[in-house]
């Protein structure tokens, strides 16, 4: 289970996040929505302590850590959260100067120093599940969006982490590449994967997502399952976001 | 055969041999210490406390903005006033290091500030620490974009070593001007050393050349991380 709780995250004067509290089951898929500001990728990033919550509770599975304003986390700790996530990026973020398949081994061979047979087994199995083992040993700039952020997925998945963190996996991608790692993201789910992904992509989050959390201005508007918020949403602030996600799609694929 | 040609070939061997025991060590050493010097100096810079980068800065503030020739009589005959006394080629070594650390520090910090931020937590995202992203993702990286600026440095210092001939190294200039004081011939002679470090310089770029193809084989950064 991974647990947040109460957690505030304040950039100078600016509160980011208002005392975030929320669960998310082992396997459950969640999808942040939300007006951008609104503190998704925040929320995202303080689950993997690429920021470091000002205050506030997170729990991954058995680790748990406390945060204290001007407190500082010991580098074992924040350690010790990130080899529980995985985390893919709106830009991909692949090393540039590894092919995908060493992309994949990194964290298998310079974290937690498997011997490199090993490492290639398990990424060569991972570039299979996203579709990408034929492109093995291509460099990440002759590949396509999709497939780079096919293999970014593959990279985060390689150290086995309890929690994919996904922050806006398809907003840099086209609709027809945006579809292969919707594709892909989708077949993890049906395995059981346990996911939370920022995103606008209505079409990403009501695929895959059990659980929806509506983020705005730094809390949580309202949450429930998918169907509940995105087909009959209690709050009207809810309702208006919605609606304009729904038109925004409605014109892209009229332009399209 | 012409005079000037049969001058010219008969001194070759002596400029080589200064070349080979002094030029090519003098460059060779104090380049391999300098970047060495300027990587701490850019890494202090960039990541370290406040006093030490104050102190860093005025290290560069120092070498980068007074003569390199004065630098050097300053270390070769200004030391020895205060008791420290060096032999000319450890000077001169003393000398090109810290004016080659200053100047590649400088390149240093804005080529690993040049990596974008997403590569940072690209690396900590998979659990690296600073240290693994500094050594596996930024640097490499960082190297690449590197060279060009880095070469220019490198065939700078090839042709500064001459001026260790002011402080008595008998490097290859210096061999130049010995020829020149008995044979009162100082035309061919210096077109002579000119055209060696000519030579020394084209073998450097051609290297330069050749490591930018290899570094260059994955294509650069990313375009969606610009």
């Amino acid at each position: 289970m991974i647990g947040l709780t109460n957690i505030e995250k304040r950039f100078g004067d600016n509160l980011v996040l208002k005392g975030v509290t929320v669960s998310l089951d082992e396997g459950s898929v969640t999808a942040l929505v939300g007006p951008s500001g609104g503190g998704k990728s925040t929320l995202l990033r303080c689950i993997n302590l690429l920021e470091i919550p000002t205050s506030g509770t997170l729990r991954i599975g058995e680790e748990t850590l406390a945060f204290h304003p001007g407190g500082k986390v010991p580098a074992k700790d924040i350690q010790r959260i990130r080899l529980q996530t995985g985390m893919v990026f709106q830009n991909f973020q692949l090393f540039p100067h590894r092919t995908a398949i060493e992309n994949v081994m990194e964290g298998l061979v310079t974290v937690l120093k498997w011997p490199e047979p090993k490492a290639r087994e398990r990424a060569m199995a991972l570039l299979e599940k996203v579709g990408m083992v034929h492109k093995a040993d291509a460099w990440p700039a002759t590949l396509s969006g999709g497939q780079q952020q096919r293999v970014a997925i593959a990279r985060a998945l390689a150290p086995s982490p309890r929690v994919l963190l996904c922050d806006e996996p398809t907003s840099a991608l086209d609709p027809e590449l945006a579809q292969e790692v919707v594709d892909v993201l989708g077949q993890l789910a049906r395995e059981g994967t346990t996911m939370v992904m920022a995103t606008h992509d209505l079409r990403l989050a009501s695929k895959i997502a059990q659980e929806v959390v509506f983020l705005d201005a730094g809390s949580i508007v309202e949450k429930g399952p998918a169907s509940v918020v995105f087909d009959n949403p209690e709050r009207e602030r809810t309702k208006r976001f919605i609606a304009s996600l729904r038109q925004e799609e409605a014109q892209k694929d009229a332009g399209s | 055969m012409p005079h000037w040609l049969q001058l010219m070939l008969e001194s070759l061997p002596t400029l080589l041999w200064a070349a080979l025991i002094f030029t090519v060590p003098l460059t060779l050493l104090s380049f391999a210490l300098g970047l060495v010097a300027g990587l701490a100096t850019a890494l202090i810079r960039l990541f370290g406390p406040k006093p030490l980068v104050a102190l860093v800065r005025f290290y560069v503030w120092i070498f980068r903005g007074t003569p390199l020739l004065v630098q050097l009589f300053l270390i070769f005959y200004g030391l020895p006033s205060v008791g420290i006394l060096l032999d000319a080629f450890p000077a001169a070594l003393i000398g090109f290091t810290l004016n080659i650390g200053a100047y590649t520090s400088e390149i240093i910090r804005a080529v690993i500030g040049s990596v974008p931020k997403g590569q940072w937590e690209a690396s900590y995202s998979i659990g690296m620490t600073w240290s693994q992203a500094m050594r596996r993702t930024i640097l490499p990286q960082a190297g690449r974009v590197a060279v060009p600026p880095l070469s220019n440095t490198f065939i700078s210092l090839v042709k500064d070593t001459s001026l260790a001939a002011a402080i008595t190294v008998p490097e290859m200039f210096q061999a130049a001007q010995r020829i020149v004081a008995t044979t009162y011939e100082p035309l061919i002679l210096y077109v002579e050393a000119a055209a060696l470090y000519l030579a020394l310089s084209s073998v450097l770029s051609a290297l330069q050349a050749r490591l930018e193809v290899r570094l260059n084989r994955y294509g650069g950064f990313l375009e969606a991380n610009a």
